[in-house]
């Protein structure tokens, strides 16, 4: 056992964490108000090289393990989930999606300026009538030779209109069920793609969520994502991996909240001492910190079983359920410890009690993680 | 031209001070080291003008023991291109820059921060400077290089001053010498793994400080709020309490 960190991931840490509160808590507030996407960060961290982080070098990423990508989103999430969210769909659905599965044309070709971040991408999967139970797809992508047709409507799409590369999955042979679908690589300006309206959501407001509709868009056969039928399977086994994103940024919430209520703990007075003082304060902060101290092992436990390229199934469901569950009670509390001033915006944690709430339902909502586990426990 | 950056290993600002039973030294436990801000500034200058074309190469040195190795490869993350680290316990101002003064020769630019942000002590530039025989500025906050000849700024009381120096030269530099340290990328914290990191054997040098202890300061007074309309009272707590007016 070795609970130590190498050089290089607590400088990758801390280059997140520089990031963090340099910039990115100078207009976290304003963009969250205005539901601002937040372009100059995106293209600042795709310099530093954060959004193509876990991609080999030889396809233009940075070739760091998953570890260092725990740190480094939980730093960002610590002060903007938003930004959070972006990093972690474009490196751990997308890129992961693209460097395990993609082809050497489709790589050389979508994976590269993906992994430099000078293009975005999104991942759809969820559709109207169809999120956590994803088996049923009804967008179709009908086989017409040369290229197929695909129809249909996505919903909740992060990055949907900043990212310019589009993974799509849609059903090609319906009597197949789930092993019928397949996955695509969809230019998103391809004619016949239409986006419905910014979703007015309740927290990490600057980053876009829109439906997509799909009508008569011709996708070129050699875009699908390996065999015929292998979009489901495909679909899985990168959502598997991507909970260890949406982990750390759950992660990284319930940690910025949790500070920022142990210092004002330590500052507020009531009845005469600091409300630190007052044990029921301080029992609480002391439960938030092993909580979080749970969650970030159960993280980086997760990162070191892909790192060593064991099975990640249960590890990241375990993650995922968990660090989002105290996401959310340990922002409650911190706004409790917080007081009236809790409720406002400037003091930051009703913001990241709002944002904690989506990583109870997103990449899997927190009773689907206990349909995995539950069923791991019984299985042979 | 050749360009040596002297990067001092300090703990990270926010760090709890605390000291040893004797309070003689600083108790080093569970500290997080970082660049001196002032040398990180140095740094990025550096970098700045190898990027326009006066520099080929840089190079950082320190004095230290090996927990300053992941500072100095911050700095090769950052940018420079290769680090010399003396093996020693730093001592005292003179004692550095008679280790520095050997690593120190053959550079055309040597960068030094003003002070290091742990002990404040402000003395190994210039030391250095004699050391070696050749001139230094101090107090330096801009720094330009047209066709191999300096252009130096200096804050001087209520104003600016503008230098022509010849090199070799010490530059003792302050804030204002770059805006804002730069985040190393990941790029650069992979190829920092390949860049040479070179220890050197420390030469005889002896201190010529002693440490008799070290105090804290005074706690901080709590924050007294006033209410916006009550300017009657905030004069009588500068005067009576305050005891500033
Ligand atoms: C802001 C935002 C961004 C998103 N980004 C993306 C994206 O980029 N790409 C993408 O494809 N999707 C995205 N999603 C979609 C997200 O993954 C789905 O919302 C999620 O999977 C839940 O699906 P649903 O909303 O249809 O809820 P439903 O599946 O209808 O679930 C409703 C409730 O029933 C529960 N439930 C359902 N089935 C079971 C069961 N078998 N046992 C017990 N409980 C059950 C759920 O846990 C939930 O509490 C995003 C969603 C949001 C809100």
């Amino acid at each position: 056992m070795n609970f130590d960190f190498t050089e290089e991931q607590l400088m990758i840490q801390q280059a997140a964490r520089d990031y963090a509160q340099r910039e990115l808590i100078q207009d976290v507030l304003e963009r969250e108000e205005k539901a601002e996407f937040p372009a100059r960060h995106v293209k600042n961290l795709a310099e530093l090289g954060f959004l193509g982080m876990m991609v080999s070098p030889e396809y233009d990423g940075a070739g760091m393990d998953s570890v260092s990508y725990v740190l480094a989103l939980q730093e960002i999430a610590k002060v903007d989930a938003s930004v959070a969210v972006i990093m972690s769909v474009n490196n751990s659905l997308v890129c992961y999606g693209l460097q395990r599965f993609a082809n050497e044309e489709q790589k050389q070709k979508y994976l590269k300026p993906l992994a430099r971040g000078e293009v975005i991408g999104a991942f759809l999967l969820s559709e109207p009538e169809a999120g956590s139970d994803a088996t049923h797809q009804h967008a179709v992508a009908e086989d017409k030779g040369d290229y197929y047709l695909l129809n249909g409507t996505k919903n909740w799409i992060t990055n949907a209109s900043s990212a310019s590369v589009y993974i799509v999955m849609a059903q090609t042979h319906p009597d197949k069920k789930s092993r019928g679908i397949n996955a695509f690589i969809v230019d998103k300006n391809t004619p016949g793609i239409t986006l419905g309206p910014h979703e007015n959501k309740m927290g990490m407001r600057s980053s876009d969520t829109h439906s997509v509709m799909f009508s008569d868009v011709k996708v070129p056969k050699e875009n699908r994502i390996g065999e015929d039928g292998f979009g489901f399977k495909f679909a899985m086994m990168v959502l598997e991996a991507g909970r260890i994103g949406i982990a750390s940024q759950a992660l990284g919430i319930a940690t910025g909240a949790f500070e920022r209520a142990l210092a004002y703990s330590q500052e507020r007075k009531a009845f005469g001492t600091e409300i630190f003082n007052h044990q029921s304060v301080a029992f609480k902060l002391s439960d938030m910190a092993v909580k979080i101290e749970n969650a970030r092992n159960l993280c980086l436990k997760a990162a070191w079983l892909k790192d060593n390229h064991q099975s990640i199934t249960v590890a990241g469901a375990m993650a995922k359920q968990y660090a989002a569950d105290i996401a959310m009670e340990v922002t409650t509390e911190a706004v409790q410890i917080h007081g009236g001033y809790g409720y406002v915006k400037e003091y930051h944690v009703e913001r990241l009690m709002r944002e904690a709430k989506l990583t109870q339902i997103y990449e899997g909502t927190s009773e689907i993680q206990k349909i995995i586990i539950s069923r791991s426990l019984i299985k042979e | 031209m050749k360009i040596l950056v002297l990067i001092s290993n300090v703990p990270d600002t926010t760090t709890k001070i605390r000291f040893t039973g004797d309070n003689k030294s600083f108790d080093t436990n569970g500290v997080q080291w970082i660049i001196n801000p002032w040398d990180e500034l140095a740094l990025t200058r550096a970098m700045e003008l190898k990027e326009a074309g006066a520099f080929e190469t840089i190079t950082v040195a320190n004095v230290g023991t090996q927990i300053t190795e992941s500072t100095l490869r911050k700095a090769l993350a950052v940018g420079a291109d290769e680090a010399i680290r003396v093996d020693a316990v730093p001592q005292d101002a003179f004692f550095v820059a008679s280790q520095l003064a050997k690593v120190a020769e053959g550079y055309d630019v040597i960068l030094a921060g003003i002070e290091a942000s742990d002990y404040n002590g402000a003395g190994v530039g210039g030391m250095l400077a004699e050391l070696l025989g050749i001139n230094s500025v101090s107090a330096v906050s801009g720094l330009e290089i047209e066709n191999g000849a300096l252009k130096v700024h200096r804050d001087i009381d209520g104003g600016s001053q503008v230098l022509s120096v010849p090199t070799p030269v010490v530059l003792i530099v302050q804030k204002g010498i770059a805006i804002e340290p730069r985040i190393p990328a990941m790029r650069g914290i992979m190829m920092a793994r390949k860049k040479p990191l070179n220890v050197i054997a420390p030469v005889d040098a002896e201190s010529k400080t002693e440490f008799l202890g070290f105090e804290l300061p005074a706690p901080k007074a709590a924050c007294k709020m006033v209410e916006e309309d009550n300017a009657k009272e905030l004069i009588r707590l500068l005067h009576e309490e305050a005891k500033v007016l």
